[in-house]
Protein backbone atom coordinates (compact mmCIF):
# COMPACT_ATOMS: atom_id res chain seq x y z
CA UNK A 1 0.00 0.00 0.00
CA UNK A 2 1.15 3.69 -0.73
CA UNK A 3 1.93 5.75 2.22
CA UNK A 4 -0.67 8.08 3.43
CA UNK A 5 -0.57 11.49 1.72
CA UNK A 6 0.70 13.54 4.33
CA UNK A 7 -0.78 17.24 5.25
CA UNK A 8 1.08 20.07 6.58
CA UNK A 9 -1.17 22.26 8.26
CA UNK A 10 0.08 25.49 8.75
CA UNK A 11 -0.38 26.46 12.65
CA UNK A 12 -0.05 30.36 13.05
CA UNK A 13 -2.37 30.94 15.70
CA UNK A 14 -5.31 31.43 13.68
CA UNK A 15 -7.53 28.70 14.94
CA UNK A 16 -9.72 25.66 14.21
CA UNK A 17 -7.03 23.53 13.51
CA UNK A 18 -8.59 20.11 15.66
CA UNK A 19 -11.39 19.91 13.14
CA UNK A 20 -9.48 20.41 9.96
CA UNK A 21 -7.00 17.09 11.82
CA UNK A 22 -9.74 15.53 12.71
CA UNK A 23 -11.70 15.05 9.35
CA UNK A 24 -7.96 14.64 7.24
CA UNK A 25 -7.54 11.27 9.81
CA UNK A 26 -11.05 10.12 8.87
CA UNK A 27 -10.32 10.18 4.96
CA UNK A 28 -6.83 8.61 5.54
CA UNK A 29 -4.23 11.10 5.57
CA UNK A 30 -1.77 12.08 8.07
CA UNK A 31 -2.25 15.70 8.99
CA UNK A 32 1.38 17.24 10.62
CA UNK A 33 0.48 20.27 12.53
CA UNK A 34 3.29 22.87 12.08
CA UNK A 35 4.85 26.49 11.76
CA UNK A 36 8.36 24.91 10.56
CA UNK A 37 9.26 25.29 6.45
CA UNK A 38 11.22 22.28 6.37
CA UNK A 39 8.42 20.07 7.74
CA UNK A 40 6.01 21.60 4.94
CA UNK A 41 8.88 21.39 2.28
CA UNK A 42 8.24 17.57 3.07
CA UNK A 43 4.60 17.39 3.15
CA UNK A 44 2.47 16.20 -0.06
CA UNK A 45 0.21 18.92 0.69
CA UNK A 46 -0.24 22.14 2.29
CA UNK A 47 -3.32 23.09 4.02
CA UNK A 48 -3.56 26.81 5.18
CA UNK A 49 -6.32 27.57 7.62
CA UNK A 50 -7.70 30.32 9.35
CA UNK A 51 -9.92 32.32 11.23
CA UNK A 52 -9.85 35.74 12.47
CA UNK A 53 -8.24 38.99 11.54
CA UNK A 54 -6.65 39.51 7.98
CA UNK A 55 -3.50 41.86 9.33
CA UNK A 56 -2.94 39.73 12.66
CA UNK A 57 -2.91 36.63 10.44
CA UNK A 58 -0.28 38.08 8.16
CA UNK A 59 1.39 39.66 10.93
CA UNK A 60 1.87 36.30 12.53
CA UNK A 61 2.69 34.59 9.24
CA UNK A 62 5.60 37.11 9.16
CA UNK A 63 6.35 36.90 12.44
CA UNK A 64 6.82 32.79 11.73
CA UNK A 65 9.15 33.76 8.72
CA UNK A 66 6.63 31.89 6.92
CA UNK A 67 5.49 34.53 3.74
CA UNK A 68 8.75 34.05 1.76
CA UNK A 69 8.61 30.32 2.52
CA UNK A 70 4.56 29.50 1.48
CA UNK A 71 5.32 31.71 -1.66
CA UNK A 72 7.85 29.41 -2.46
CA UNK A 73 6.61 26.20 -2.02
CA UNK A 74 3.79 27.51 -4.00
CA UNK A 75 4.93 29.06 -6.53
CA UNK A 76 8.11 27.11 -7.12
CA UNK A 77 7.62 23.70 -5.67
CA UNK A 78 4.92 23.95 -7.24
CA UNK A 79 2.97 21.94 -3.89
CA UNK A 80 -0.32 21.64 -3.58
CA UNK A 81 -1.96 24.57 -1.29
CA UNK A 82 -4.96 24.64 -0.20
CA UNK A 83 -6.32 28.04 1.93
CA UNK A 84 -9.61 27.72 3.92
CA UNK A 85 -12.09 30.53 4.98
CA UNK A 86 -9.29 33.59 6.07
CA UNK A 87 -6.60 31.19 4.31
CA UNK A 88 -7.81 31.50 1.29
CA UNK A 89 -8.19 35.31 1.60
CA UNK A 90 -5.07 35.45 2.34
CA UNK A 91 -3.89 33.94 -0.41
CA UNK A 92 -5.23 37.14 -2.43
CA UNK A 93 -3.24 40.27 -2.71
CA UNK A 94 -4.75 42.41 0.05
CA UNK A 95 -7.82 42.90 1.82
CA UNK A 96 -10.27 45.86 3.20
CA UNK A 97 -10.23 43.95 6.18
CA UNK A 98 -6.61 45.41 7.01
CA UNK A 99 -3.87 47.21 5.52
CA UNK A 100 -1.18 44.50 5.22
CA UNK A 101 -0.50 42.85 1.82
CA UNK A 102 -1.78 39.14 1.57
CA UNK A 103 0.91 36.47 0.33
CA UNK A 104 -0.09 37.73 -3.43
CA UNK A 105 -0.68 34.05 -4.85
CA UNK A 106 -3.65 34.90 -6.38
CA UNK A 107 -3.98 38.30 -7.78
CA UNK A 108 -7.48 39.19 -5.89
CA UNK A 109 -8.67 41.26 -3.67
CA UNK A 110 -10.53 40.60 -0.58
CA UNK A 111 -13.76 42.76 0.21
CA UNK A 112 -16.13 43.36 2.74
CA UNK A 113 -19.72 42.31 2.19
CA UNK A 114 -21.82 45.40 2.21
CA UNK A 115 -25.98 46.05 2.01
CA UNK A 116 -28.21 48.43 2.52
CA UNK A 117 -31.89 48.88 2.23
CA UNK A 118 -34.61 47.60 4.98
CA UNK A 119 -34.13 43.95 3.73
CA UNK A 120 -30.49 44.30 3.70
CA UNK A 121 -29.02 40.83 4.34
CA UNK A 122 -26.84 40.10 7.70
CA UNK A 123 -23.68 40.41 7.72
CA UNK A 124 -21.17 37.73 8.56
CA UNK A 125 -22.81 35.29 5.90
CA UNK A 126 -23.44 32.93 7.87
CA UNK A 127 -24.75 29.18 7.15
CA UNK A 128 -25.51 26.42 4.39
CA UNK A 129 -25.16 27.33 0.60
CA UNK A 130 -24.67 25.27 -2.59
CA UNK A 131 -22.14 26.11 -5.66
CA UNK A 132 -22.59 26.96 -9.24
CA UNK A 133 -19.21 25.68 -10.85
CA UNK A 134 -17.52 28.29 -12.97
CA UNK A 135 -14.57 25.33 -14.52
CA UNK A 136 -13.33 21.99 -13.82
CA UNK A 137 -11.52 20.93 -11.29
CA UNK A 138 -10.24 17.05 -9.21
CA UNK A 139 -11.13 19.34 -6.08
CA UNK A 140 -14.75 19.47 -6.80
CA UNK A 141 -14.90 15.76 -8.28
CA UNK A 142 -18.10 14.17 -7.13
CA UNK A 143 -19.50 16.99 -5.63
CA UNK A 144 -22.62 18.95 -7.67
CA UNK A 145 -25.69 21.37 -7.18
CA UNK A 146 -26.87 19.24 -4.27
CA UNK A 147 -23.15 19.57 -2.49
CA UNK A 148 -24.04 22.10 0.09
CA UNK A 149 -21.24 23.88 2.33
CA UNK A 150 -20.89 26.07 5.92
CA UNK A 151 -20.31 29.68 5.26
CA UNK A 152 -19.21 32.32 7.83
CA UNK A 153 -17.22 35.35 6.73
CA UNK A 154 -17.95 38.85 6.38
CA UNK A 155 -15.15 39.31 3.35
CA UNK A 156 -15.53 37.73 0.25
CA UNK A 157 -12.61 37.20 -2.33
CA UNK A 158 -12.94 39.19 -5.92
CA UNK A 159 -10.69 37.81 -8.61
CA UNK A 160 -8.87 40.25 -11.25
CA UNK A 161 -8.32 36.90 -13.21
CA UNK A 162 -11.87 35.51 -14.06
CA UNK A 163 -9.94 32.58 -14.97
CA UNK A 164 -8.90 31.85 -11.52
CA UNK A 165 -12.84 31.62 -10.07
CA UNK A 166 -13.51 27.73 -9.82
CA UNK A 167 -16.63 28.43 -8.21
CA UNK A 168 -19.30 30.85 -6.86
CA UNK A 169 -21.78 31.14 -4.34
CA UNK A 170 -24.83 33.77 -3.55
CA UNK A 171 -25.07 36.01 -1.13
CA UNK A 172 -26.97 38.82 -1.76
CA UNK A 173 -24.98 38.27 -5.13
CA UNK A 174 -22.64 36.13 -6.72
CA UNK A 175 -18.98 36.32 -5.29
CA UNK A 176 -15.89 33.63 -5.13
CA UNK A 177 -16.45 30.62 -2.99
CA UNK A 178 -13.52 28.44 -4.56
CA UNK A 179 -10.06 29.69 -6.18
CA UNK A 180 -7.92 27.66 -8.38
CA UNK A 181 -4.74 28.76 -10.16
CA UNK A 182 -3.11 25.91 -11.12
CA UNK A 183 -1.71 24.19 -7.73
CA UNK A 184 -3.25 27.00 -5.45
CA UNK A 185 -6.71 26.18 -3.92
CA UNK A 186 -8.65 28.20 -2.37
CA UNK A 187 -12.00 27.87 -0.70
CA UNK A 188 -14.37 30.58 1.34
CA UNK A 189 -16.21 27.79 3.11
CA UNK A 190 -15.33 25.07 5.90
CA UNK A 191 -15.40 22.22 4.02
CA UNK A 192 -14.22 19.98 8.03
CA UNK A 193 -17.38 21.52 9.30
CA UNK A 194 -19.44 20.36 5.50
CA UNK A 195 -20.64 16.91 6.87
CA UNK A 196 -19.64 14.05 3.58
CA UNK A 197 -19.18 17.35 1.11
CA UNK A 198 -16.60 18.60 2.76
CA UNK A 199 -15.11 15.22 3.50
CA UNK A 200 -15.59 14.52 -0.24
CA UNK A 201 -13.47 17.76 -1.05
CA UNK A 202 -10.80 16.85 1.17
CA UNK A 203 -10.64 13.68 -0.19
CA UNK A 204 -10.39 14.82 -3.62
CA UNK A 205 -7.38 17.17 -2.43
CA UNK A 206 -5.37 14.75 -0.46
CA UNK A 207 -5.86 11.79 -2.57
CA UNK A 208 -5.99 13.37 -6.16
CA UNK A 209 -2.98 14.20 -8.64
CA UNK A 210 -3.86 18.03 -8.68
CA UNK B 1 -29.11 30.85 -1.46
CA UNK B 2 -28.17 30.34 2.12
CA UNK B 3 -30.60 28.33 4.08
CA UNK B 4 -32.06 28.99 7.32
CA UNK B 5 -29.95 27.32 10.13
CA UNK B 6 -32.20 25.17 12.41
CA UNK B 7 -29.41 24.05 15.53
CA UNK B 8 -30.13 21.58 17.98
CA UNK B 9 -29.23 22.89 21.40
CA UNK B 10 -27.84 20.65 23.74
CA UNK B 11 -27.94 21.22 27.61
CA UNK B 12 -24.82 19.44 29.40
CA UNK B 13 -24.96 19.32 33.41
CA UNK B 14 -23.08 17.31 36.14
CA UNK B 15 -25.15 14.29 35.15
CA UNK B 16 -25.04 14.33 31.70
CA UNK B 17 -27.41 15.48 28.54
CA UNK B 18 -30.36 17.01 30.09
CA UNK B 19 -33.39 18.89 29.19
CA UNK B 20 -35.27 21.88 30.99
CA UNK B 21 -38.62 23.44 30.97
CA UNK B 22 -37.86 27.17 31.82
CA UNK B 23 -34.29 26.36 33.06
CA UNK B 24 -35.77 23.84 35.29
CA UNK B 25 -36.48 20.51 36.09
CA UNK B 26 -33.83 19.18 34.37
CA UNK B 27 -34.85 15.79 32.43
CA UNK B 28 -32.02 13.27 32.13
CA UNK B 29 -31.85 12.36 28.51
CA UNK B 30 -28.49 10.15 28.44
CA UNK B 31 -25.21 10.81 26.88
CA UNK B 32 -24.27 13.42 24.82
CA UNK B 33 -21.30 11.85 22.74
CA UNK B 34 -24.15 9.44 21.55
CA UNK B 35 -26.52 12.58 20.90
CA UNK B 36 -24.00 13.86 18.91
CA UNK B 37 -23.29 10.85 17.10
CA UNK B 38 -27.01 10.58 15.82
CA UNK B 39 -27.23 14.74 15.37
CA UNK B 40 -24.09 14.30 12.87
CA UNK B 41 -25.71 11.39 10.89
CA UNK B 42 -28.62 13.66 10.35
CA UNK B 43 -26.17 16.22 9.01
CA UNK B 44 -27.74 19.20 11.08
CA UNK B 45 -26.70 22.42 10.25
CA UNK B 46 -24.89 23.31 13.59
CA UNK B 47 -25.00 22.15 17.06
CA UNK B 48 -24.70 24.28 20.17
CA UNK B 49 -23.75 22.64 23.20
CA UNK B 50 -24.25 24.66 26.51
CA UNK B 51 -22.94 23.13 29.96
CA UNK B 52 -25.32 24.75 31.93
CA UNK B 53 -23.68 24.14 35.55
CA UNK B 54 -19.66 25.24 33.87
CA UNK B 55 -20.52 29.30 35.63
CA UNK B 56 -21.38 27.49 38.65
CA UNK B 57 -19.05 24.82 39.11
CA UNK B 58 -16.19 27.81 38.80
CA UNK B 59 -13.64 26.02 37.24
CA UNK B 60 -14.31 27.07 33.59
CA UNK B 61 -15.70 24.27 30.18
CA UNK B 62 -14.26 20.82 30.20
CA UNK B 63 -12.18 20.99 27.61
CA UNK B 64 -11.91 16.83 27.86
CA UNK B 65 -15.37 16.35 27.87
CA UNK B 66 -15.26 19.31 24.43
CA UNK B 67 -13.00 17.42 22.50
CA UNK B 68 -14.75 14.13 23.38
CA UNK B 69 -17.96 15.10 22.74
CA UNK B 70 -16.96 17.35 19.18
CA UNK B 71 -14.88 14.22 18.15
CA UNK B 72 -18.42 12.86 16.41
CA UNK B 73 -18.87 16.23 14.87
CA UNK B 74 -18.33 17.48 11.42
CA UNK B 75 -20.65 20.28 11.43
CA UNK B 76 -20.18 23.33 12.90
CA UNK B 77 -20.44 23.53 16.80
CA UNK B 78 -20.91 26.09 19.23
CA UNK B 79 -20.09 26.33 22.90
CA UNK B 80 -21.20 27.95 25.65
CA UNK B 81 -20.50 27.35 29.62
CA UNK B 82 -17.93 28.94 31.91
CA UNK B 83 -15.95 30.35 29.69
CA UNK B 84 -13.79 33.89 31.59
CA UNK B 85 -11.06 34.12 29.62
CA UNK B 86 -9.34 34.64 25.87
CA UNK B 87 -6.92 31.62 26.99
CA UNK B 88 -10.16 29.43 27.39
CA UNK B 89 -11.46 30.74 24.39
CA UNK B 90 -8.07 30.08 22.33
CA UNK B 91 -8.32 26.06 23.96
CA UNK B 92 -11.80 25.82 22.38
CA UNK B 93 -11.16 26.75 18.79
CA UNK B 94 -7.84 24.47 19.11
CA UNK B 95 -10.39 21.30 20.03
CA UNK B 96 -12.22 22.84 16.53
CA UNK B 97 -15.33 24.79 18.26
CA UNK B 98 -16.35 27.03 15.55
CA UNK B 99 -18.17 29.32 17.88
CA UNK B 100 -18.34 30.44 21.43
CA UNK B 101 -21.22 31.18 23.67
CA UNK B 102 -20.62 33.55 26.17
CA UNK B 103 -23.42 35.00 28.74
CA UNK B 104 -22.59 35.57 32.30
CA UNK B 105 -19.28 36.84 31.55
CA UNK B 106 -20.98 39.33 29.10
CA UNK B 107 -22.57 41.45 32.16
CA UNK B 108 -19.37 40.26 34.74
CA UNK B 109 -16.86 41.09 32.41
CA UNK B 110 -17.93 42.65 29.21
CA UNK B 111 -14.44 43.42 27.74
CA UNK B 112 -13.91 39.83 27.49
CA UNK B 113 -16.26 40.25 24.14
CA UNK B 114 -14.47 43.20 22.61
CA UNK B 115 -10.95 41.50 23.08
CA UNK B 116 -12.46 38.01 21.69
CA UNK B 117 -14.08 39.58 18.54
CA UNK B 118 -10.82 41.78 18.35
CA UNK B 119 -8.42 38.62 18.72
CA UNK B 120 -10.50 36.16 16.56
CA UNK B 121 -12.91 37.50 14.31
CA UNK B 122 -16.46 38.76 15.09
CA UNK B 123 -18.45 35.42 13.59
CA UNK B 124 -17.14 32.91 16.26
CA UNK B 125 -17.88 35.03 19.01
CA UNK B 126 -21.70 34.59 19.98
CA UNK B 127 -24.11 36.86 22.62
CA UNK B 128 -26.22 34.84 24.43
CA UNK B 129 -29.18 36.19 26.29
CA UNK B 130 -31.82 34.31 28.37
CA UNK B 131 -34.55 36.78 28.86
CA UNK B 132 -37.88 36.44 31.03
CA UNK B 133 -40.79 38.69 31.52
CA UNK B 134 -41.86 40.23 35.11
CA UNK B 135 -44.51 40.56 36.82
CA UNK B 136 -45.45 43.66 34.80
CA UNK B 137 -44.99 41.60 31.66
CA UNK B 138 -41.75 43.16 30.84
CA UNK B 139 -38.72 41.22 29.92
CA UNK B 140 -35.70 41.48 31.19
CA UNK B 141 -32.32 39.90 30.65
CA UNK B 142 -31.16 37.18 33.03
CA UNK B 143 -27.49 35.84 33.67
CA UNK B 144 -26.12 32.54 35.68
CA UNK B 145 -28.59 30.22 34.63
CA UNK B 146 -31.55 32.77 34.69
CA UNK B 147 -31.27 33.26 37.93
CA UNK B 148 -29.41 37.21 38.32
CA UNK B 149 -31.34 39.50 36.46
CA UNK B 150 -30.11 42.73 34.72
CA UNK B 151 -30.86 46.17 34.51
CA UNK B 152 -32.52 48.09 31.60
CA UNK B 153 -34.01 46.85 28.43
CA UNK B 154 -32.72 43.72 26.71
CA UNK B 155 -32.78 45.35 23.10
CA UNK B 156 -30.29 48.04 24.70
CA UNK B 157 -28.22 45.41 26.07
CA UNK B 158 -27.97 43.37 22.79
CA UNK B 159 -26.97 46.57 20.79
CA UNK B 160 -24.09 47.32 23.74
CA UNK B 161 -22.84 43.41 22.67
CA UNK B 162 -23.11 43.94 18.95
CA UNK B 163 -21.35 47.22 19.33
CA UNK B 164 -18.62 45.26 21.73
CA UNK B 165 -17.99 42.64 18.86
CA UNK B 166 -20.43 40.11 18.61
CA UNK B 167 -21.22 38.29 15.27
CA UNK B 168 -24.12 36.61 16.65
CA UNK B 169 -27.25 36.44 18.97
CA UNK B 170 -28.98 34.07 20.83
CA UNK B 171 -32.16 35.27 21.99
CA UNK B 172 -33.56 32.63 24.40
CA UNK B 173 -37.04 33.15 25.92
CA UNK B 174 -36.73 31.63 29.49
CA UNK B 175 -40.70 31.37 29.55
CA UNK B 176 -40.95 29.33 26.53
CA UNK B 177 -38.24 26.53 27.42
CA UNK B 178 -39.41 23.26 27.05
CA UNK B 179 -43.00 24.33 26.47
CA UNK B 180 -43.05 23.49 22.69
CA UNK B 181 -45.74 25.97 22.15
CA UNK B 182 -43.96 28.98 19.75
CA UNK B 183 -41.02 31.07 20.41
CA UNK B 184 -41.35 34.94 21.07
CA UNK B 185 -41.98 35.88 17.88
CA UNK B 186 -42.40 39.75 19.21
CA UNK B 187 -38.99 39.37 21.21
CA UNK B 188 -36.95 38.11 17.99
CA UNK B 189 -39.25 40.99 16.04
CA UNK B 190 -37.38 43.29 17.96
CA UNK B 191 -34.10 41.99 18.58
CA UNK B 192 -33.69 40.88 14.23
CA UNK B 193 -35.14 45.05 13.90
CA UNK B 194 -32.51 46.23 16.49
CA UNK B 195 -29.05 44.78 15.34
CA UNK B 196 -27.62 43.91 12.19
CA UNK B 197 -25.45 40.19 13.08
CA UNK B 198 -27.60 36.79 12.71
CA UNK B 199 -30.26 36.35 15.32
CA UNK B 200 -30.68 32.99 16.83
CA UNK B 201 -33.99 32.37 18.13
CA UNK B 202 -34.43 29.89 21.01
CA UNK B 203 -37.25 28.93 23.53
CA UNK B 204 -40.42 27.44 22.69
CA UNK B 205 -39.81 25.62 18.68
CA UNK B 206 -42.12 22.37 19.28
CA UNK B 207 -42.66 21.88 15.77
CA UNK B 208 -42.10 23.05 11.94
CA UNK B 209 -44.89 26.25 11.77
CA UNK B 210 -42.69 27.43 14.83
CA UNK B 211 -39.45 27.10 13.10
CA UNK B 212 -41.09 28.56 10.08
CA UNK B 213 -42.83 31.95 12.75
CA UNK B 214 -39.52 32.57 13.75
CA UNK B 215 -37.67 32.68 10.56
CA UNK B 216 -40.51 35.24 9.35
CA UNK B 217 -40.00 37.16 12.70
CA UNK B 218 -36.72 38.05 11.36
CA UNK B 219 -34.23 35.31 12.40
CA UNK B 220 -31.12 33.98 11.02
CA UNK B 221 -31.37 30.84 12.90
CA UNK B 222 -33.76 29.01 14.88
CA UNK B 223 -32.60 26.82 18.05
CA UNK B 224 -34.51 24.12 19.86
CA UNK B 225 -34.11 21.61 22.59
CA UNK B 226 -37.05 19.74 23.07
CA UNK B 227 -38.37 19.53 19.58
CA UNK B 228 -35.54 17.14 18.90
CA UNK B 229 -35.24 15.13 21.32
CA UNK B 230 -38.33 14.38 22.36
CA UNK B 231 -41.13 12.36 20.63
CA UNK B 232 -45.15 12.18 20.96
CA UNK B 233 -47.15 13.10 23.56
CA UNK B 234 -45.51 11.08 26.28
CA UNK B 235 -42.39 12.53 25.20
CA UNK B 236 -40.02 9.59 25.13
CA UNK B 237 -36.47 10.54 24.62
CA UNK B 238 -35.93 10.18 20.70
CA UNK B 239 -33.31 12.09 18.35
CA UNK B 240 -34.43 13.67 15.36
CA UNK B 241 -34.50 16.07 13.11
CA UNK B 242 -36.33 18.47 10.87
CA UNK B 243 -37.05 17.17 7.13
CA UNK B 244 -35.21 19.86 5.12
CA UNK B 245 -38.15 19.34 2.18
CA UNK B 246 -40.67 20.37 4.14
CA UNK B 247 -39.23 23.38 5.93
CA UNK B 248 -38.48 24.44 2.52
CA UNK B 249 -42.29 23.83 1.58
CA UNK B 250 -43.60 25.39 4.69
CA UNK B 251 -40.92 28.82 4.34
CA UNK B 252 -42.03 29.07 0.37
CA UNK B 253 -45.88 28.82 1.10
CA UNK B 254 -45.22 30.83 4.75
CA UNK B 255 -43.49 33.43 2.28
CA UNK B 256 -46.76 33.40 -0.35
CA UNK B 257 -49.02 33.77 2.17
CA UNK B 258 -47.57 36.94 3.49
CA UNK B 259 -47.05 38.40 0.00
CA UNK B 260 -50.78 37.88 -0.63
CA UNK B 261 -51.97 39.62 2.19
CA UNK B 262 -49.80 42.22 1.93
CA UNK B 263 -51.05 42.67 -1.51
Amino acid sequence: MPPLPSVAVIDYGMGNIGSICKMLRVIGATPVVTADPVVMAQADRILLPGVGHFDRAMANLHDLRLVEPIRRLALEDRKPVLGICLGMQLLCSSSEEGTQPGLGLINARVRRFEFSGPARLKVPHMGWTGLTVRKPSVLLHELDEVSRFYFVHSFYVECAEPSDVLAEATYGMPFVAALERGNIHGVQFHPEKSHRYGIQMFRNFVRSAL
Amino acid sequence: MTRARVIPFLLTSDSGLVKTRKFTNRRYLGDAINAVRIFNEKEVDELVLLDIDATTRGSGPQFGYVEEVLSEAFMPVGYGGGITSLQQIETLFKLGVEKVVLNTVLAEQPALLSEASRVFGAQSIVASMDVKRDLLGRRRAYIRGGTRKLDGDPIDLLKRWEQLGAGEVVVNSIDRDGMRQGLDLELTQQAASAVEVPIVAVGGAGHLGHVVAGLQAGASAIGAGSMFVFHGVHQAVLISYIDRNELTALTAAATSTTKASSQ
